[in-house]
């Protein structure tokens, strides 16, 4: 390669940018035309996906090969590692905003609505006799979505945090692993978090099920169906990426692409899937628990 | 200091007119001048926008422009003024002078930059595309409160959608900037050692990282209340429309800080090299803008006094916001001392700058008018509110940007600019925007509302005034056009050091600076 020996590595030109303008671009303008009611903007969609699935594809595998090639030094290491840490910040800050909601329809504006503080007139005139009651009558004044039975914690929800927990236990068992230069312990320890994850979504699937078909319980539900199911599916869809980052990092190992001492892919996708950990268990003390 | 990469065959750019080199390019200077350029076309959009909205409030009555028409200019103004034109001129302004200013080969990850940047074009056209849907553009106001929002026809998800492809790229621009600031300085660069202008930066960029993802969540939340049945925003459903104003505003109040402490880099760069003096108070600087940056995030419900929140609340966001007037006093103090006694000369980025901190502190002071809670019942949602952040956007925000390129421009395009048509450019520039602007202090004192077409006829004469002054400040901004496409075609060779006493690494590279400055680290006293 041209670079100098040791520099910083300043990629040459690259076409997935651009690529990725025109995927994402599709991607949105179909999903705002089906949101219209176009019988076309769902299948832009679709296109608009798969033209972003092949840039991330073509992307990563040119940072893959780069960095097989040895064009990175610590340097570029460390930039990736920052990268990493505030791309991961400003998913958290995105969770926020959903948490915020949530408190904020708790403690705010349900008690207001309800009658208490400034909220006495609000009840008198508009909602007499209405009594919000957390998590059982929390659809609101309007009723909104009818009955429901909210989701309790300790069933499927515990049997999650329990397979979340172990999925991060065996994830540092294969970090461990790939540290001492144990290939097949790093191999199974991945393998057993990749599948734990995947339990984990077909139980959300089928806790899913159960509220639709037999508590009522629906993203129509009122502020509690609302919060419930933009948490617990914004969540779930963090865990399906960080699943698939996460086997996309086995096939990665299998071909034994990292070393004991070189390995930012591995703890980069490791650090995604602990984030997604921590944001379960603020899930599961308030949205199931209190 | 380009002996090493000697042979590097991506030394050499391709030619400037290859549409290749401009798509695919990764190199920190050519993205920041895309950034730039973008940002101008952007600021003649909006500012079209704005002389619509003007023109019809030119006499009492409606003259020119349905009322939602009129609304949706003021809308869209905002969203191109805001995310448009402010933010991506500063992020220009980071790709090109933040590598430079630390002593980096580039920016950290220069991919990623690449598409930070192209993003921008998509996301925009998605944007301005729905000023010609069934139904029109959006018209509830750039804040997006629901339920007015709500009601936008098939230009709502269009709207939401693009705000979500700005803030991706926004915050991949935030995160570029962080671990460069972080990663790339040259060695014994410490962070104290950084020009103020980075320092700025950095912390923007934080802001940027931790509000964006929040704009993101609350807009998804009127997405999804509109097309899937939620309750975030619904009180039947046990919701609150005020909910997502507080959403809006946590990210809102920072946005502001986003779109003026880079302003506050460029000044501080700007001042001493003028005054022939170093910065005074060089610390006091970075901590001031690190408790600006804090008081950010616990001020934002002062935008919504008059909404019915609870006295405590009133009491609390009243104080916390006239907290802010201790760091950004001390800004324009250290301005002022940094300038007392100095061997003054006034080109035109000191003329910029001056007016910049004149100007940006009425906008301070109407802004502390506004942090009166009991008060703020009188000036709420009335012209008051659109002087005051006309006042720290437009002498504030653009006079930061307008005078960084004059600062910066012989370095970036290796000539002088006409010093005379700079001149002409700022008197003309500040003539013009205090005829535009001042008025509106006294019909929002009088009562006259905002994002209304039409008005009382008490209000006449102001309005018309600020008419003559907004087309005057826009065609001024024509001048300026020619003024930097003159100096990049011909005029006068700069010296690398440009300016007799700018200080800085970027001043230590040739005029105009290489295409691959720093490839080797240079030492640092």
């Amino acid at each position: 390669m041209a670079q100098a020996e040791n520099s910083y590595y300043v990629p040459h030109g690259s076409h997935w940018p651009i690529f990725g303008s025109v995927a994402v671009c599709t991607l949105l303008v179909g999903m705002a035309n089906y949101l219209n009611g176009t019988s076309w903007g769902g299948n832009m969609a679709l296109v608009g996906f798969g033209l972003l699935v092949i840039m991330l594809f073509g992307w990563f595998g040119t940072v893959v090969k780069e960095s097989r090639a040895g064009l990175y030094n610590t340097q570029v290491d460390v930039s990736f590692r920052w990268g990493m840490f505030w791309f991961i910040f400003s998913e958290v800050m995105f969770f926020a905003a959903f948490f915020g909601a949530l408190f904020y329809a708790r403690n705010y504006s349900l008690p207001w609505l309800s009658g208490e503080g400034s909220g006495a007139m609000t009840n008198m005139f508009l909602y007499e006799g209405f009594e919000a009651s957390w998590p059982s009558a929390a659809n609101g004044p309007g009723n909104v979505g009818g009955e429901y039975k909210p989701m309790g914690a300790w069933g499927l929800p515990a049997i999650n945090t329990a397979l979340l927990l172990s999925s991060g236990v065996t994830l540092t068992w294969a970090h461990h692993a790939l540290k001492a230069g144990h290939r097949a312990q790093l191999i199974i320890g991945l393998f057993l978090t990749v599948a734990l994850g995947a339990i984990f979504m077909a139980c959300q699937v089928l806790e899913y099920k159960e509220a639709y078909e037999h508590y009522g319980l629906t993203l129509g539900s009122g502020i509690y169906g609302t919060t419930f199911f933009m948490l617990t599916g914004f969540h779930g869809f963090h865990v399906t990426i960080g699943a698939i980052i996460l086997a996309v990092i086995l096939f990665r190992c299998m071909s034994g692409h990292f070393s004991s001492d070189n390995h930012f892919g591995f703890e980069a996708a490791a650090w995604y899937w602990h984030f997604v950990d921590v944001v379960w268990l603020g899930l599961f003390v308030f949205v199931y628990l209190v | 200091m380009s002996t090493v990469a000697a042979g590097d065959h991506h030394d050499h750019p391709e030619s400037p007119y290859s549409i290749k080199r401009w798509l695919f390019t990764t190199n920190h200077k050519d993205i920041g001048t895309l950034y730039l350029w973008f940002s101008f076309i952007m600021f003649l959009i909006g500012g079209v926008m704005a002389l619509v909205i003007r023109t019809e409030l030119f006499q009492p009555g409606l003259q020119f422009v349905d009322p939602q028409f009129f609304n949706s200019m003021t809308t869209m103004h905002a969203i191109m003024m805001i995310f448009g034109v402010v933010m991506p001129a500063f992020t220009g302004l980071a790709n090109w002078l933040i590598p430079m200013m630390i002593g980096a080969p580039d920016m950290a990850l220069p991919r990623m930059n690449n598409w930070s940047f192209w993003i921008l074009p998509f996301a925009f056209a998605m944007m301005l595309s729905t000023l010609f849907m069934d139904g029109g553009g959006p018209a509830g106001g750039w804040t997006l409160y629901p339920p007015l929002t709500l009601q936008t026809g098939d230009a709502l998800p269009f709207v939401i959608l693009s705000m979500h492809f700005m803030g991706l790229s926004s915050i991949m621009g935030a995160i570029n900037v962080v671990a460069t600031v972080l990663n790339m300085r040259a060695p014994g660069m410490t962070l104290m050692k950084m020009p103020l202008f980075v320092w700025t930066w950095l912390i923007t960029a934080y802001l940027l990282i931790a509000v964006m993802p929040v704009l993101a969540g609350g807009i998804t939340m009127l997405l999804t209340d509109k097309y899937f049945g939620t309750s975030f925003f619904n009180a039947a459903g046990g919701g609150d429309p005020v909910m997502f104003q507080h959403i809006f505003w946590f990210f809102g109040h920072p946005e502001v800080y986003i779109l003026i402490l880079p302003s506050f880099g460029v000044v501080s760069s700007i001042i001493p090299t003028f005054a022939r003096k170093p910065l005074f108070g060089y610390a006091s600087m970075v901590y001031a803008t690190g408790a600006i940056a804090f008081l950010s995030f616990i001020v934002w419900a002062h935008h919504m006094f008059t909404v019915g929140m609870p006295l405590a609340g009133e009491l609390f966001f009243m104080f916390a916001t006239m907290l802010i007037a201790v760091p950004t006093g001390v800004k324009v103090f250290n301005w002022i001392a940094t300038m007392w006694r100095g061997s003054m000369t006034f080109e035109t980025p000191m003329l910029f700058a001056l007016g910049f901190i004149v100007m940006f502190s009425i906008g301070g002071f109407s802004g502390l008018m506004l942090a009166l809670a009991p008060v703020d019942f009188q000036y709420h949602d009335t012209y008051f509110v659109v002087a005051h952040f006309h006042y720290v956007l437009v002498p504030g925000s653009i006079f930061a940007i307008i005078a960084a390129v004059y600062y910066w421009l012989p370095k970036w395009c290796g000539n002088m600019y006409s010093e005379g048509l700079g001149k002409t450019h700022f008197w003309l520039s500040t003539i013009f925007v205090n005829l535009t602007f001042f008025p509106m202090h006294f019909v929002g004192l009088a009562g006259m509302p905002r994002r209304i077409p039409d008005y009382a006829l008490q209000f006449s004469d102001y309005n018309m005034m600020a008419t003559i002054g907004a087309f005057g400040f826009g065609l001024s901004q024509l001048l300026f056009l020619v003024l930097v496409i003159k100096a990049i075609r011909s005029g006068n060779k700069a010296t690398s050091q440009v300016w007799e006493d700018a200080e800085g690494l970027e001043w230590t590279l040739p005029s105009p600076a290489p295409y691959h400055s720093f490839s080797t680290p240079p030492a640092i006293k």
